[in-house]
């Protein structure tokens, strides 16, 4: 068996293992009413996250993801306020806007050869700022696309709601999985994460790719901030408030390597739901208060990483054994 | 001297274009008064807010030479915040107080270190861990609320003045002066370039790499638990959800605008410390000027962005490049004259 899988399949047990345990304190849990919820919830993390996995399978880092979901909810808000633009305009729109953005970050973090932490750094702020520009008041959308929206969904067995992002969410994910690991540019993406001079050795595009990269991360972080503020039915430059941190945990969670080069979409997915899980237990469970979250989740974080270390560790030392 | 003076030319040049800068729009930007036995003016206000930042950017500078980075300084400064605040609504008096919270902040400090130099886990994720799950552990300590308490002692850390200057102000002057001194006047600063730069060849060459690298997470803690210190002393409360919160992000600029090679290697404390003044400029600045505030973020991100640019290895090699070229072209024509 491939060492590789090992995060992945730790991941999706423990998360298993975790939805077990929570299901035989509250039986409810175990229902399609709160996995509709748990998709619901957390669908514009999932999709930003997915951006964020193939950054990091690069060996990058995007921290303005948290900035452009505020953007585009804001953006969205005040055109669909002061122009008569269908809504599915305005989200042409922002995606070129967003996906532009993160192409330029991308452009920079080549030409300049800055780490990508400080060129998306300032990419966050400028992110947030232009939101500020904009307004600084939540704008309530009241358009009737976007009610449309909000009440479209289908209502499983169990009476669980799957609404349209939840299910936006999933189909983001599968199309994560097939760019990352079933295209040119998913081999390309993972070749970087290995390293730059190995990549560009194999005949791989560095600028082109890096670019590319980012971009789709803009992407994804405006498709969430659509998500964002069809979950909210709001625009606020203040929301979304250190998403890129969470999503940066999902993706640990979810089983990728920061260090770049290994990890699965999937696993991403199920780091997600792990967090959302952990969200709902403590709503379940009432006493507990919201600051254990903060900590469960550090828990977890270490906890993974160690077993990726321990993991790294043993797989090295048995292809050593085998040379 | 001279050639320190040389490296921190650029953030002061920057310093006194900003001033310039907001002196036009506040013509009394740089104006000074005497008022109940202290001063003030916009100048000293600067020096006194910049306070946090400028801590923060001692401790950061020492781990981004070693090639690391400390996100959890703004979490540490909550979770000192906390314990300062519960030691004193305690009614255990400033020095156990003092004590606890410094010693918090070098157990966080300590556990950074350890998750990166032992266990080898990459610097952002280990101190991602921290700062998650530490802002939980400072709401853990005030219970969720506000500690608020009444010892003016304390207090005075944050909004007291010895000689008409505020006591912030000379805190943050006394741990870069210290800290340069203690990093200059000893092989100490030497030693973690030469980790920053390479760590298993330092290691190699008899460099106690891995004791260092936790030294200077430590360090970073104990700037954290005083830059938590102060922003408790100031508003006499402490606020786990606000106290410090993106703070780890000014002090990383700080460190940048100063300079310093994200990378790791050479680094100037002074530089670093101009750094954050720069940042306290900018924000006082917008606000003197009479911007709305709102345009704030937009002018420090384009800020860093030109700042990026100008320090950018790729282009500066560029650059020697064409000026090389240059150069080869007129002596290739002055040889055919």
């Amino acid at each position: 068996m491939n060492p590789r899988t090992f995060p992945l399949l730790a991941t999706i047990a423990i998360f298993l293992v975790a939805y077990a345990i929570c299901s035989a304190q509250y039986p409810t849990i175990f229902s399609s009413r709160v996995a509709g919820n748990l998709l619901t919830d957390n669908a514009y993390l999932g999709i930003t996250a997915v951006g964020m996995t193939l950054v990091i399978l690069s060996g990058g880092i995007d921290l303005s993801v948290g900035s452009v979901i505020a953007f585009s909810g804001v953006f969205i808000a005040v055109m669909l306020r002061d122009t008569g633009l269908h809504p599915l305009v305005i989200f042409a729109l922002l995606l070129v806007v967003t996906t532009l953005f993160g192409a330029a970050m991308g452009g920079l973090i080549d030409i300049l050869a800055m780490p990508p932490f400080i060129v998306t750094l300032a990419g966050m702020f400028l992110a947030r700022g232009v939101a500020y520009m904009l307004t600084i008041d939540s704008v309530p959308i009241n358009h009737d696309f976007y009610s449309f929206l909000q009440k479209s969904y289908y209502l499983m067995p169990g009476k669980g709601r799957l609404t349209f992002i939840g299910v936006l969410m999933l189909l983001t994910v599968l199309a994560g999985m097939i760019v990352a690991h079933r295209t040119r540019f998913g081999a390309s993406v993972f070749a970087l994460g290995g390293g730059t001079a190995t990549a560009r050795l194999m005949g791989v595009k560095v600028r082109r790719t890096t670019v590319q990269i980012y971009a789709f991360s803009g992407f994804m972080s405006g498709l969430a901030g659509i998500v964002f503020s069809i979950y909210t039915g709001s625009g606020y430059p203040l929301a979304a408030v250190g998403t890129e941190l969470t999503a940066i945990a999902a993706v640990v969670i979810g089983g990728t390597l920061l260090a770049g080069g290994a990890g699965y979409m999937f696993g991403t997915l199920i780091g997600v739901l792990t967090m959302g899980l952990i969200q709902t237990y403590i709503v379940f469970d009432g006493t507990l208060s919201s600051w254990w979250t903060k900590i469960v989740i550090g828990v977890l974080l270490l906890s993974f990483i160690l077993l990726q270390k321990g993991l790294v560790h043993l797989s090295t030392r048995q292809r050593g054994a085998r040379i | 001297m001279i050639r320190s003076l040389r490296r921190v030319a650029p953030q002061l040049m920057t310093l006194v274009v900003l001033a310039a800068l907001v002196s036009w729009f506040f013509p009394s930007f740089l104006q000074i008064d005497m008022s109940d036995g202290r001063l003030v003016g916009p100048v000293i206000d600067i020096l006194k807010r910049g306070a946090p930042v400028a801590i923060l950017a001692v401790g950061m500078t020492l781990v981004v030479a070693t090639g690391g980075i400390d996100l959890s300084v703004g979490t540490v400064m909550a979770i000192t915040g906390a314990v300062a605040a519960s030691a004193l609504v305690s009614g255990w008096g400033v020095p156990v107080a003092l004590i606890l919270a410094v010693g918090a902040g070098m157990i966080a400090g300590l556990w950074n270190g350890c998750l990166v130099a032992v266990l080898g886990i990459q610097p952002i994720v280990a101190t991602l861990i921290l700062m998650t799950a530490g802002r939980g552990i400072a709401q853990l300590i005030t219970e969720g609320r506000i500690l608020t308490y009444s010892d003016t002692g304390f207090g005075f850390l944050g909004s007291g003045s010895i000689l008409g200057i505020p006591v912030p102000a000379l805190l943050w002057v006394l741990t870069g002066v210290l800290v340069a001194l203690l990093m200059r006047r000893t092989a100490l600063g030497l030693l973690v370039e030469a980790v920053g730069v390479n760590k298993r060849a330092s290691a190699l060459a008899g460099v106690n790499a891995r004791g260092l690298i936790i030294v200077v997470y430590m360090a970073s803690g104990l700037c954290a638990a005083l830059a938590g210190i102060i922003a408790t002393a100031d508003i006499r409360g402490a606020d786990a959800n606000n106290a410090g919160l993106w703070l780890e992000l000014d002090a990383i600029l700080a460190v940048v605008i100063g300079g310093n090679s994200l990378l790791g290697g050479r680094f100037s404390i002074a530089a670093s410390v101009l750094g954050a003044m720069i940042i306290q400029t900018i924000d006082t600045g917008i606000l003197l000027a009479g911007f709305p505030s709102e345009y704030n973020l937009v002018i420090k991100a384009v800020l860093v962005l030109a700042i990026l640019m100008i320090q950018s290895p790729h282009l500066a090699s560029e650059w020697a490049l064409i000026r090389m070229q240059i150069a080869r072209r007129r002596a290739a024509r002055e040889q055919e004259v």
